[in-house]
């Protein structure tokens, strides 16, 4: 059989959702942002919600964001999302509007705007890479770097005793009665993207029914940073992130698991 | 109808936002502007109009929130005053970057540091000289009656909506806190969302129709030259501001031999210091910059030509002054004169000023230096 047999539409099994652009992904080989960023707008193309979804990006690996995701999008300042995506979302309360953000923003220099977006139970979606480093800066040490970790502001690995424990995150805001959706997934093989992707799905319908904040952690990798192979960086995080970050639902529909 | 009223300062400026038609305010207490967000959450403009009112976190969060709204092309405000500012550059910085509009105002009172909570103009170099990172200005609005904090906020809205660029009303502790009677303006009818897409469509996150392609809203360029075609673009703005939109008070400067340049709570005090002095048969003049950025440049070097001296009355240890200098070119003596740390100057002090380092002591000295370069 000829190739140009096999290539007609209605043999077309899988496709490029339309609600990502054309333009080449800017992140590094074996990084998970790709196929974060790719299940978010499968989730909003499938809802059919591209003209009503507003995104922000944060400051980070993902500032980019909007080069990739083919919605309207502002840029916040480092760690001030959640602030900008309030007003939004108060403004245009029959909007989608998401977040995405990494660990350094959100959880370092952005903790207040998260923890006071998450209390006032604001409309949004947070959608939170947890890759333990600041892969954008040239992987320095990030809140959520672990124990004994080596970072290049940890050379010789993360002290507890001198910056504190990792920061548990997603746990952190579920307690907050303006949280209604809390889980922690991660997106690096199918298995865990199709989780995902249902998470994120479920996110999106809440803010259809104005539930609050759907807060989605994605613990992912970072080869570059944690100067691994993409395969050893994905076996170093199921050994070691997801012992400290277990993955699973938190708070469903308001209520703590 | 417009209506007359007797307010303060702050909650003419709070009404004067609702009748502006904005769609929202964003901010946090601080001293001598709270009455600002006070009047707003007593006042429940979500019924009256629809805007909405929210205390943030924050300073930081409130411009940031500013940001978020200005993003999809609403009208929106935050105040603080001067510690509550330095908090908010970072975002200003942005929305200039971002060439977003919107309304931010600083009821100013004496620093540095936690300072004080009286009046003072020591914020002047924030306001005109950048004051968050990297190269932008803002447009400058100095209001020095509970009239002009009420008339300035629509103003303040129409520029920042000509230009897409953020614009700061700067006002003081003491014009915030008085009393006096205001003529508010009728009640502007907020844009609804049709009428915003119509009008912002090309470039606010509105949520991206098949029609048209995604909006991005953004001030960062990795591309250097990219970079620079947006600071240019910026300059553009502010180079026609300065030719469209200067705004600027002269008093008794026609036969003036002297003039004191003064703006917001300053200017009121500086008009009767000149009222003393026409009184002792000196003729000095007044030139109140309305807007500190633009600045009254040619109009001061033109009044350089027929006057002997200026005096810069600031609330400050002289900041202006170092633009009135710039100004002027040398051609003439320029001084300041200014309490600082929260002290209000009297009009006696301003005049005595005058006539020791302009009228009397400012030639002598002046000669005195002409004659040390000689030797």
């Amino acid at each position: 059989m000829e190739l140009l047999d096999i290539i007609k539409p209605e043999n077309k099994v899988f496709c490029k959702t339309e609600a990502m652009t054309d333009t080449c992904l800017s992140y590094c080989p074996g990084c998970g942002h790709g196929t974060a960023h790719n299940l978010a707008m499968e989730v909003v193309a499938e809802m059919g919600i591209i003209q009503d979804t507003i995104g922000v990006a944060p400051v980070g690996c993902s500032v980019l964001a909007y080069d990739f995701m083919n919605i309207d999008m502002t840029q916040a300042a480092h760690g001030r999302a959640p602030a900008v995506a309030t007003a939004i979302s108060r403004l245009w309360p029959e909007k989608y509007v998401f977040t995405y953000q990494g660990d350094g923003d959100l959880a370092a220099i952005g903790t207040a705007e998260t923890i006071h977006a998450c209390n006032r139970g604001e409309n949004i979606v947070i959608i939170f890479v947890n890759n333990g480093i600041y892969g954008m800066t040239g992987g320095q040490m990030a809140p959520t770097t672990l124990k004994g970790m080596k970072s290049s502001t940890s050379p010789f690995g993360r002290q507890e005793e001198i910056t504190g424990a990792p920061i548990k995150m997603t746990e952190l805001v579920a307690n907050l009665p303006g949280v209604y959706y809390a889980t922690r997934q991660a997106v690096h093989t199918h298995k865990h993207a199709r989780k995902a992707k249902k998470a994120l799905k479920k996110a999106f319908e809440n803010t259809r029914l104005h539930k609050g904040i759907s807060f989605i952690e994605i613990v992912s990798n970072c080869n570059s940073g944690w100067k691994m192979t993409p395969t050893e960086s994905n076996i170093w995080m199921e050994e070691n992130m997801f012992a400290y970050y277990p993955l699973g639902d938190i708070k469903v529909n308001g209520k703590l698991k | 109808m417009s209506e007359l009223k007797l307010m303060k300062g702050n909650e003419a400026l709070a009404e004067a936002t609702i009748r502006a038609g904005a769609d929202a305010y964003f901010g946090y207490p601080i001293t001598p502007q709270s009455e600002v967000i006070e009047y707003l959450m007593a006042e429940q403009p979500e019924k009256r109009t629809g805007m909405i009112v929210l205390q943030a976190e924050s300073e930081l969060a409130a411009i940031n929130m500013v940001y978020g709204a200005a993003s999809t092309g609403k009208k929106v405000m935050t105040s603080s005053s001067s510690p509550g500012m330095s908090l908010k550059l970072e975002g200003v910085s942005y929305l200039a970057g971002a060439e977003l509009p919107s309304v931010i105002v600083n009821v100013a009172r004496g620093g540095p540091g936690l300072g004080t909570i009286q009046p003072s103009q020591a914020d002047y170099f924030q306001a005109v000289k950048g004051g968050g990172h990297g190269d932008y200005k803002l447009y400058v609005l100095a209001p020095a009656s509970v009239q002009e904090m009420s008339d300035f906020v629509e103003d303040a809205f129409d520029i920042a909506f000509k230009y897409k660029a953020p614009v700061l009303i700067l006002s003081d502790g003491l014009i915030g806190q008085m009393m006096e009677k205001v003529e508010l303006r009728p009640q502007k009818a907020r844009r609804t969302n049709e009428e915003l897409i119509a009008d912002e469509g090309t470039w606010a996150c509105t949520g991206k129709t098949p029609d048209r392609e995604r909006n991005i809203v953004t001030s960062l360029d990795l591309q250097s030259e990219k970079l620079e075609e947006r600071v240019h673009r910026l300059y553009a703005k502010y180079a026609q501001m300065e030719c469209e939109d200067l705004r600027y008070e002269m008093v008794n400067c026609e036969d003036a031999e002297y003039v004191m340049v003064a703006y917001g709570s300053s200017a009121r005090i500086a008009l009767k210091a000149m009222e003393l002095a026409r009184e002792k048969g000196l003729k000095v003049g007044l030139l109140r910059p309305i807007t500190l950025f633009p600045f009254p440049k040619k109009q001061l070097f033109d009044l350089a030509d027929q006057v002997k001296g200026f005096l810069s009355v600031e609330l400050s240890t002289g900041q202006m002054v170092e633009d009135v200098r710039l100004s002027v070119e040398h051609k003439v003596p320029v001084e300041h004169f200014g309490r600082t740390g929260g002290i209000i100057h009297t009009p006696e002090e301003i005049l005595e000023a005058l006539e020791q380092k302009i009228i009397n002591n400012g030639t002598v000295r002046h000669h005195k230096t002409r004659e040390q370069s000689i030797l």
